[in-house]
């Protein structure tokens, strides 16, 4: 077993106390059954006890965000709006969507190691309501996308970022943001109970999130690329989340790319939902 | 849901021409069990016979490919539900969350079947001191021991005391004494009325606990009975005699061999011999037994001093050479082993 070398083994284990435990048998009734929005809560619960025992795994919703907004702030500011300060007032909003969209995919990985282990088989035998084990990661998630979401924004107001619709029009773009990527998960709880190893998750996530998230209009304006990628960008969901944050940001209330945004969430959960559920089922 | 866990009548498993197949390897090829209510069901069978993909399935984990399989009486494909809420599985590996501590990992899973807030921590506590673990409450379980594992995993499994509990090789890679507590926890998760079925490659643990066993092998149950029965299917039972002086060795045998009426073996330590007797009585009502010490009594009277002396039942391990016709390869217990029968 890899993970027997970190076993403290104690050298007297307390005894089985056996009538104790026949007395704790005796007691049959069972609660009545928890409803779904009990046992993904419960799920929800157990992903914030991940975060708070493996607190590293934070490294990735913090330190990666950061890098971003630094890296591209300063390394296109210049060429493409006159100065860093300028960019990032259009930039801001479209690297929040990125980022928070590319850590979407350690939704997949999260599963894919959950499977190795045993304990996915015990929560699969237990009588529930079938999706609240992936509803609960998705929840742990977002309370990652929050955190990330959060650090962004305080790193962006640090180095200029004003939007001018203020709080309300700041939160009001967050909260789109992680309703989004609560239904764009749904892609990688299906990758992560495709693929067969996590290697092959994160490969998979990559193939499908850099062409997604660099082939949108968070960079550049889409008016500037050829008519054919014109046409791949402007119909790209990330486009639409981008568009719709940073218009909100900028204290407008864009009805069509919000539109687009929910729409296009109401389609991932409705289509890769049921085919997550059905692979939940026959894994 | 009904709650009919004490009601009578039916078998707690039943299953017809049970069949799961991985591409072309028939993992499971016909398998009919009757297991009935409040007993100890042993599957017995070397790594990658089966054991474990029918466990699967009974548990609700795989999708039977023919078949029928009903657990107390519903059916585990079109009735899932209630099947899940009456058993609990026990896996090869432990079954629990290593991320989280001992008592948060059985919270969730009262939690999980409806329990409150206050009563989850309650059970968890009382469970983790029933099984020696108060200790280690709070600490994650990556950094348990083996045995500790097992105990929390098994806690895990009856924390609402499952009608029907699954331990599918629960002793696995511990050590003796480990192995010994977990036998005494499966003994009294038994006398409070639970149905267990336990798969083991380990005849001695089918011994131990089983009152009635399968032995499975390549995907076929090859043999069925209580314990008696696969012993005497056998049909023999073994003296063994060791004498003080190997100079003696050829009397005992001729001795042996009229008073048994038997074949007699020579051991390779030149003081020891074996001879099969039949497990039932002769045609004049004399028992094995009966027939050994009066044996012993003829040795006694040639002078023929005897150290040491026993009369067996063919153990299990008998048995299975006898059955499958290739012996039990324990080197085969391995880890790795294993770990092939779990992905399959």
């Amino acid at each position: 077993m890899s993970t027997a070398t970190q076993t403290t083994e104690s050298t007297e284990l307390a005894p089985v106390r056996t009538e104790s435990l026949a007395e704790l048998l005796v007691a049959r009734e069972r609660p009545p059954r928890p409803n779904a929005l009990q046992t993904s809560l419960t799920f929800g619960w157990r992903a914030m006890l991940k975060i708070k025992h493996v607190p590293e795994q934070l490294f990735d919703v913090t330190a990666f965000p950061i890098m971003m907004i630094l890296m591209y702030t300063y390394l296109f500011g210049g060429a493409l709006a006159g100065s860093p300060s300028e960019y990032i007032q259009y930039l801001l909003p479209g690297i929040l969507v990125m980022s928070v969209s590319m850590i979407t995919m350690y939704t997949g990985l999260a599963i894919n190691i959950d499977i190795e282990k045993g304990v996915f088989d015990r929560f699969r035998s237990l009588p529930i309501w079938r999706p609240s084990t992936m509803v609960g990661y998705l929840l742990g998630d977002a309370l990652r996308y929050t955190l990330a979401s959060i650090v962004m924004l305080t790193v962006g107001l640090i180095m200029g970022f004003r939007p001018d619709g203020g709080f309300p029009g700041v939160v009001a773009g967050v909260v789109l943001l992680i309703v989004f990527c609560f239904a764009f998960s749904w892609v990688w709880t299906m990758v992560g109970l495709l693929m067969r190893t996590e290697k092959g998750v994160m490969s998979v996530s990559m193939m499908v999130l850099f062409p997604l998230t660099f082939l949108s209009d968070i960079f550049v304006e889409p008016e500037t690329m050829p008519g054919w990628l014109q046409a791949f960008v402007n119909n790209n969901p990330i486009t639409h989340v981008a568009s719709a944050v940073r218009d909100l940001m900028g204290g407008s209330w864009p009805t069509e790319e919000i539109a687009w945004t929910l729409g296009w969430s109401a389609v991932f959960v409705a289509v890769l939902g049921p085919v997550t559920m059905r692979l939940y089922n026959r894994k | 849901m009904k709650s009919d866990h004490l009601a009578g009548g039916g078998p707690a498993i039943e299953t017809a021409g049970l069949v799961k197949t991985f591409g072309d390897n028939r993992a499971v090829d016909g398998v009919d069990l009757r297991i009935e209510r409040g007993t100890v069901y042993g599957l017995l069978g070397p790594n990658g016979a089966g054991k474990t993909t029918t466990v699967r399935m009974l548990a609700t984990l795989l999708r039977p490919d023919g078949g029928e399989a009903h657990v107390f009486g519903h059916d585990v494909v079109r009735e899932a539900d209630a099947v899940r809420s009456r058993v609990s599985l026990t896996g090869q590996y432990a079954s629990v969350d290593e991320d989280l501590t001992g008592t948060e990992n059985l919270v969730l899973l009262a939690r999980l079947t409806g329990h409150s807030k206050k009563a989850s921590y309650e059970r968890a506590a009382q469970l983790l001191a029933a099984f020696g673990l108060s200790e280690a409450a709070g600490r994650q379980v990556k950094h348990y021991s083996g045995g500790m594992r097992r105990r929390i995993d098994i806690a895990a499994s009856i924390l609402n005391t499952p009608d029907l509990l699954f331990l599918d090789e629960p002793t696995t890679g511990l050590d003796p004494r480990s192995r010994n507590q977990v036998w005494e926890i499966v003994r009294a998760v038994v006398a409070q009325g639970t149905t267990v079925l336990l798969t083991t490659q380990y005849l001695d643990e089918a011994d131990q606990l089983a009152s009635r066993i399968a032995v499975i092998d390549k995907g076929k149950v090859i043999a069925e009975g209580t314990k008696g029965e696969l012993k005497a299917s056998v049909g023999a039972g073994a003296v063994h005699v060791r004498l003080r002086d190997a100079d003696q060795r050829p009397d005992a045998e001729l001795l042996l061999r009229q008073a048994l009426d038997a074949d007699v073996q020579l051991e390779p330590d030149p003081v020891a011999l074996t001879a099969r007797v039949g497990s039932n009585g002769d045609a004049n009502g004399v028992g094995p037994s009966e027939k050994a010490s009066r044996a012993l009594a003829e040795l006694a009277r040639a002078g023929i001093i005897v150290d040491n002396f026993s009369l067996g039942q063919p153990s299990l391990d008998e048995v299975f050479l006898a059955l499958t016709g290739s012996p039990t390869d324990h080197d085969r217990t391995t880890d790795e082993a294993q770990t092939k029968e779990a992905t399959a």
